[in-house]
């Protein structure tokens, strides 16, 4: 009755989120006193590997078949069944991001395992499985009861803090049987930014809303993001509008996202951009309007032009920083 | 080529949510209800695809699982554009209790491109479109911002972290799309609205199905302490606050 952690690579490293996934796993195992497998699918080289047993992952079980070099949800879901199926996991755990959401629920099918998605804690209950989870966008909790003896559950990200351990993982690799009619995706062609901080990583996220007038006026956000080594996002209207990519819009309909400090200059926060941002630790607002929504959720806040203290902020991180 | 866009009905996004009967069950008075969101994308961007007449795509379809409070959704949908509409005859549970309806339907009346969006603005699972594909035992892919059609092949783009990658595919297949796929939801005009009351919508009898997980109740977020006002004079007290008090930079 394992618990089964499942981790994607990026270009053959795991990242924080992985990490957070393998210590909720451990905490999970501690909970039901049961081991930690980790199962990593891509080319990862063993020290790499190894450096998720700090993490609290008693074994790690690694699957290379070049079938797999792509992301089918199909075939992916197929394999992952297997290790299920032969560790005999009680527990599967990934993470809610996109590769999550799309291989999550079509294991509940193949294993007919419930799902709780989303969640954000550890559970509240093993017996009976009720695990808390965000729903209405972030208006409210639900407490999500889990009837099946697997059981499936998704991690948001950044929102289950590491811990490190002192075990070691041993390493297995394993040859799952993946039929080739399973795989009717053909990726042709991969478009990747490299250098820039995710939105979904970030700890720090400057935003901007339509209180930036223009989309010439975002340099300014950028630098601040640059400057504090976050990412940049923007309110709904500024994507719809096209003056942001839509990859950059936060909110209910957009990306939800929960980093260590959230900055939003000129967004008014309409009901639909807190859901996807009241995660946030830390959330300052900038706004022309005093009685603006955002100030309800903002931690620290301005009442003032964005256009008019953006530059002053820059400003006053680079003094502090001694730039 | 027909396309299907599975469409769930959900409270209006400015919804203040409450819970009646000791916070285990939503309060629906005085709610809006809409077509959810990124389901709404979806059957723009199929509506787009129609309309091009390169395109070999014979119809658009709209299909939910609700009981008949949720036809007006329909009608809507109808409304924009969709050919027809079905609806199968059952009170959501679960994901799994929604996506099972969804497969009998579909077993029985093949389409080409299921589409579906990556979450529900009510529940947020993301569970409903890969449930589907995999009750069908069919391809999916999930996190599509693009669908192009070139005779025979669709080529979806998918987003990952930090990139987009772009997949050839060949119908049938499930894509779960999110946002990019259609740059604005399409508004119902006056005649639309017109033409809409005279398409069918097919009501379907369900089939029986046990839920995997239920809720045990609701909570609603505690608030939060009063934002700290600082003078617009004053930026720098406020980055200080942000590294000596919140230490967050």
């Amino acid at each position: 009755m394992s618990v089964l952690v499942y981790t994607e690579n990026w270009d053959g490293r795991f990242k924080k989120l992985s990490n957070e996934l393998v210590s909720y796993g451990s905490k999970l195992a501690e909970m039901l006193n049961t081991s930690t497998t980790v199962l990593s699918i891509g080319k990862v080289d063993e020290a790499e590997l190894k450096s998720l047993g700090k993490y609290g992952a008693d074994k790690i079980i690694t699957v290379t078949d070049e079938k797999l070099a792509t992301l089918d949800n199909r075939a992916y879901t197929a394999v992952i069944a297997q290790v299920v199926e032969k560790e005999k996991s009680g527990i599967v755990l990934l993470s809610n991001n996109n590769t999550g959401k799309a291989i999550a629920p079509r294991l509940s099918v193949k294993l007919k395992a419930g799902i709780a998605s989303g969640i954000t804690a550890v559970p509240e209950k093993t017996s009976p499985f009720t695990a808390a989870k965000k729903v209405f966008s972030g208006k409210a909790f639900a407490k999500f009861v889990i009837k099946t003896d697997i059981k499936i559950l998704t991690l948001a990200q950044n929102s289950y803090e590491i811990v490190e351990k002192t075990g070691q993982a041993a390493i297995e690799s394993f040859s799952p049987s993946v039929s080739n009619d399973l795989i009717r995706t053909k990726v042709i062609n991969v478009e990747k930014q490299t250098g820039k901080v995710l939105l979904t990583d970030a700890e720090i996220v400057v935003s901007g809303g339509r209180g930036m007038k223009s989309p010439d006026n975002w340099g300014k956000i950028e630098e601040l993001a640059d400057l504090l080594g976050g990412a940049t996002a923007c309110s709904r209207p500024v994507s719809d509008e096209g003056w942001r990519p839509h990859e950059e819009h936060t909110g209910q309909t957009g990306k939800i996202i929960a980093p260590n400090l959230y900055i939003a200059f000129g967004i008014s926060g309409a009901i639909q951009h807190l859901a996807g941002v009241s995660s946030s630790k830390f959330i300052v607002a900038v706004n022309t309007d005093k009685d603006a929504p955002i100030f309800e959720a903002a931690d620290y806040g301005i009442v003032g032009d964005a256009l008019q203290v953006l530059p002053k902020f820059v400003d006053a991180v680079k003094e502090l920083k001694s730039l | 080529m027909k396309i299907i866009i599975c469409i769930s009905n959900v409270p209006d996004t400015t919804t203040k949510v409450k819970f009646v009967d000791n916070n285990s069950a939503f309060d629906t008075t005085g709610v809006q209800w809409i077509i959810n969101p990124w389901d709404e994308l979806a059957l723009t961007r199929a509506l787009e695809l129609k309309e091009d007449a390169n395109n070999p795509v014979s119809s658009v379809t709209v299909v939910t699982v609700g009981l008949k409070t949720s036809e007006p959704t329909l009608r809507k949908a109808l409304a924009i554009g969709a050919d027809d509409a079905i609806r199968v005859d059952f009170q959501p549970g679960d994901a799994y209790s929604v996506a099972t309806q969804l497969a009998e339907v579909l077993k029985n009346n093949p389409y080409d491109i299921i589409l579906n969006g990556i979450e529900s603005s009510d529940y947020n699972g993301s569970s409903v479109g890969g449930m589907l594909a995999e009750l069908l035992d069919m391809s999916s892919i999930s996190a599509v911002s693009g669908i192009k059609l070139q005779g025979e092949e669709i080529k979806v783009t998918r987003d990952i972290d930090g990139g987009k990658e772009e997949i050839s595919i060949t119908a049938p297949f499930v894509g779960i799309v999110q946002k990019g796929i259609a740059k604005e939801p399409r508004i119902a005009a006056m005649r639309g609205i017109m033409m809409a009351k005279k398409k069918p919508i097919t009501v379907v009898e369900p089939v029986a199905v046990d839920s995997l997980t239920e809720i045990a109740g609701f909570e609603l977020p505690q608030s939060k302490a009063a934002c700290k006002i600082i003078d617009a004079d004053n930026v720098k007290e406020l980055v200080e606050l942000l590294r000596d008090e919140a230490k967050a930079i």
